[in-house]
């Protein structure tokens, strides 16, 4: 087996980039699922609105579909606090949130995905933009910029996140959530909010990064449950709810996967990233970063 | 006595005003359809095609004086819906036949059903499903010849050696996915022919996201031909990445599927000058398919409404095409035995919309008609010029040819 330079060089490029996809769709799973405990299965399907979402503005308006994503994602800070609040009243207050806020989540999933059906139909879609067909050159490495945009800004929207946790009042009140929600009662602050506003923010992350998506690949409805594993394998390897861990984590992935499709075979990179993920874990149960 | 003559009486005059109702039931025609799920797109455009067929049907007075009603689920392009949904339609709803929904992989997993209870099974768009069940009332529409494995990439290898001087190497990749499998399997029957020298051989998974490191891997071994068979998503990724990576090659492609709708062609637009490729018809050829015309125009005012391929160019016209084959059969034997039905179908050629249609042993065509064409000038990503003819050169077979293959590849983009 010969590793060329030029190979190994855009192998590392194409898996940073592709990273930085992973981390921008695993985010929010962390944030849920790691500090808050909640299931949130319909995690993909938001990703998938997010696409469709920045498809129709771009179809009908030219907007780039990244920006609109970013513009829209206080739309989808709103859709999240209102699921958060029904899951909250319906199960979590009652103690009913482990197998009937399940079953609520895959409600989500199913009736998002087939509201998108019966609205954009089955056909795929995708968003070209003034960037889409441009790869800059740097030597012999390739920086194809329909990879590179939605790096840059998920890099930039991940390390926000961990910043807004660990600099400011509401985002340590978070992480305090995801500690020991009792003694946060004891110092009057109000759980279900701060869990509401962390929800809240996981999906506008999840919009965020259904923009990359499309423009990254064609999208349908059902598209994005196969995500899922990738997504959770990248915060189990990360440390579940540490920002920083899913980040990590998504590199490593990433770079997994761009190394065993140049050198190996690309049929090989699943089994090399969940094997890199069952090593990790007999080392680190908790994740590479995780407490 | 008196009161038994009476109800007697009764029950024979009930019986006799119940059967031009008996006679006027509908005849059934049941299948599954990926109405949902990845292959939804296809599905939803050849359900579309068979609705019209049976429209036109009954507007005509219906089969054996009976009107045609189709009765269909979503098997969510998942083949562990399949035999559930087969087993509903023949033991809940009583169809009288069964057709296939769209693909090999829900066709495979109905076959079992159909042998058991000896149903006369005609199916669309299968690649190769029968090879191992080796069942004589099998059918299928997509003309891929009787060898069909091998059939689907006959085009694309006679093009490539055809080149000037012949190619030595050749790279093949697709997904890992039924029909990706089964295509390359033919592709590799062709290169042991030929006496190829195989550089890149591999398969990806379906959820790849970025396969420009698979394009740097395969340009890093120089292939004189690059044989790729994909599924809609990857074949964009795929194309996209060849763009991107720059592949130097002398032919790239002949397996893609996506190219062949509206939806790849207006995203990818100029990204696929210079690929070769698959397609059952296209308008450069419309001349040779002289009633198409009219059915494409029902066709494509009900595909924009729903949603679904606008063009309806690939699948449709063989989805009404299987249902025309199973009309004329019926009517010819008078009859909806399906001893008879296979009998008469394995005996006998059928005319329809995609031209006249005979099948062989294995119930394939029995002669391979699938169009090799290389895509050409194509600028921007409007849709209107793909409607009429002028961005596909048929390359294969040389019946349908309108032009010869634009090689190396990469020329094609300057």
């Amino acid at each position: 087996m010969e590793f060329p330079t030029a190979l190994v060089l855009n192998a590392i490029v194409a898996g940073l980039l592709l990273g930085g996809f992973y981390a921008a769709v695993s985010v929010g799973i962390s944030i849920s699922f790691g500090m808050l405990d909640v299931v949130n299965i319909a995690h993909p399907a938001f990703i998938i609105l997010g696409s469709y979402i920045a498809y129709i503005v771009n179809a009908r308006l030219g907007f780039d579909p990244i920006l609109v994503s970013v513009v829209l994602s206080p739309l989808f800070f709103l859709l999240g606090m209102l699921i958060y609040r029904i899951y909250y009243g319906c199960f979590e207050r009652r103690g009913q949130e482990s197998l009937r806020g399940l079953a609520f989540f895959f409600g989500i999933l199913f009736i998002t995905e087939v509201t998108l059906l019966l609205i954009f139909g089955v056909d795929y879609r995708l968003v070209e933009t003034s960037y889409s067909s441009t790869t800059l050159r740097l030597g012999p490495v390739d920086f194809p910029l329909r990879l590179v945009v939605p790096f840059v800004v998920s890099l930039a929207m991940v390390i926000g996140v961990q910043l807004f946790l660990s600099r400011t009042f509401f985002g340590r009140a978070v992480l305090a959530v995801a500690q020991d929600q009792l003694a946060l009662r004891l110092m009057a602050i109000n759980p279900f909010r701060v869990k509401e506003f962390a929800f809240a923010l996981s999906i506008a992350t999840a919009g965020v990064a259904g923009a990359f998506l499309i423009v990254i690949q064609p999208v349908q409805p059902s598209i994005g449950r196969e995500y899922i594993g990738l997504a959770f394998a990248v915060c189990v390897l990360g440390g579940l709810g540490s920002i920083w861990g899913t980040l990590l984590g998504a590199f490593i992935l990433g770079l997994a996967e761009s190394f065993t499709s140049t050198f190996f075979g690309p049929s090989w990179a699943p089994a090399v990233s969940f094997g890199i993920l069952l090593a990790a874990l007999a080392f680190r149960p908790t994740g590479l970063l995780g407490r | 006595m008196k009161r038994l003559t009476m109800w007697l009486s009764a029950g024979l005059v009930a019986f006799a005003l119940a059967l031009p109702a008996l006679a006027q039931q509908p005849l059934k025609i049941g299948f599954g359809m990926s109405l949902t799920g990845p292959l939804a797109g296809n599905g939803k455009a050849a359900l579309i095609a068979m609705q019209i067929w049976a429209e036109d049907v009954n507007a005509k007075g219906g089969i054996l004086g009976r009107k045609v009603e189709l009765v269909y689920y979503d098997d969510q392009t998942n083949p562990s819906t399949v035999p559930s949904i087969y087993n509903k339609l023949l033991d809940v709803d009583k169809v009288d036949l069964v057709v296939s929904g769209y693909g090999t992989n829900v066709i495979a997993p109905a076959m079992p059903i159909m042998m058991q209870r000896n149903m006369c099974f005609m199916s669309l768009f299968g690649l190769n499903v029968n090879s191992k069940f080796n069942y004589d009332r099998y059918f299928q529409i997509m003309p891929a010849g009787p060898e069909p494995a091998v059939g689907w990439s006959q085009g694309y290898f006679d093009i490539a050696m055809g080149l000037n001087p012949k190619p030595q190497t050749v790279a093949l990749v697709g997904a890992d996915a039924e029909y990706p499998a089964l295509a390359l399997e033919g592709a590799r029957a062709h290169v042991k022919k030929l006496g190829l020298k195989v550089v890149y051989d591999k398969t990806y998974p379906p959820n790849t996201v970025d396969f420009s490191p698979i394009v740097r891997a395969i340009q890093a071994t120089n292939p004189d031909i690059v044989f790729l068979a994909s599924y809609p998503p990857d074949s964009a990724g795929m194309v996209r990445a060849v763009n991107e990576v720059g592949l130097k090659t002398r032919i790239f492609g002949g397996g893609l599927v996506g190219p062949q709708f509206a939806s790849l062609r207006t995203q990818l637009g100029p990204l696929l000058n210079g690929v070769v490729n698959y397609e059952s018809y296209t308008p450069e050829v419309s001349a040779k398919y002289p009633f198409l015309d009219q059915f494409l125009s029902k066709y494509q005012g009900r595909a924009i409404k729903e949603g679904v391929d606008p063009l309806g160019f690939y699948l449709p016209p063989y989805a009404y095409a299987m249902m025309q084959v199973l009309e004329q059969a019926i009517k010819a034997t008078g009859s909806l035995d399906q001893a008879q039905l296979a009998e008469y179908m394995h005996k006998y050629e059928f005319d329809t919309y995609v031209g006249k249609v005979r099948f062989a042993k294995n119930g394939e065509w029995s002669a391979p008609r699938m169009l090799t064409v290389q895509y050409h000038g194509v600028v921007g990503n409007d849709l209107e010029q793909w409607m009429k003819p002028g961005k596909v050169t048929v390359l294969a077979p040389a019946a349908y040819a309108t032009g010869t293959v634009q090689a190396p590849y990469q020329d094609n983009k300057k």
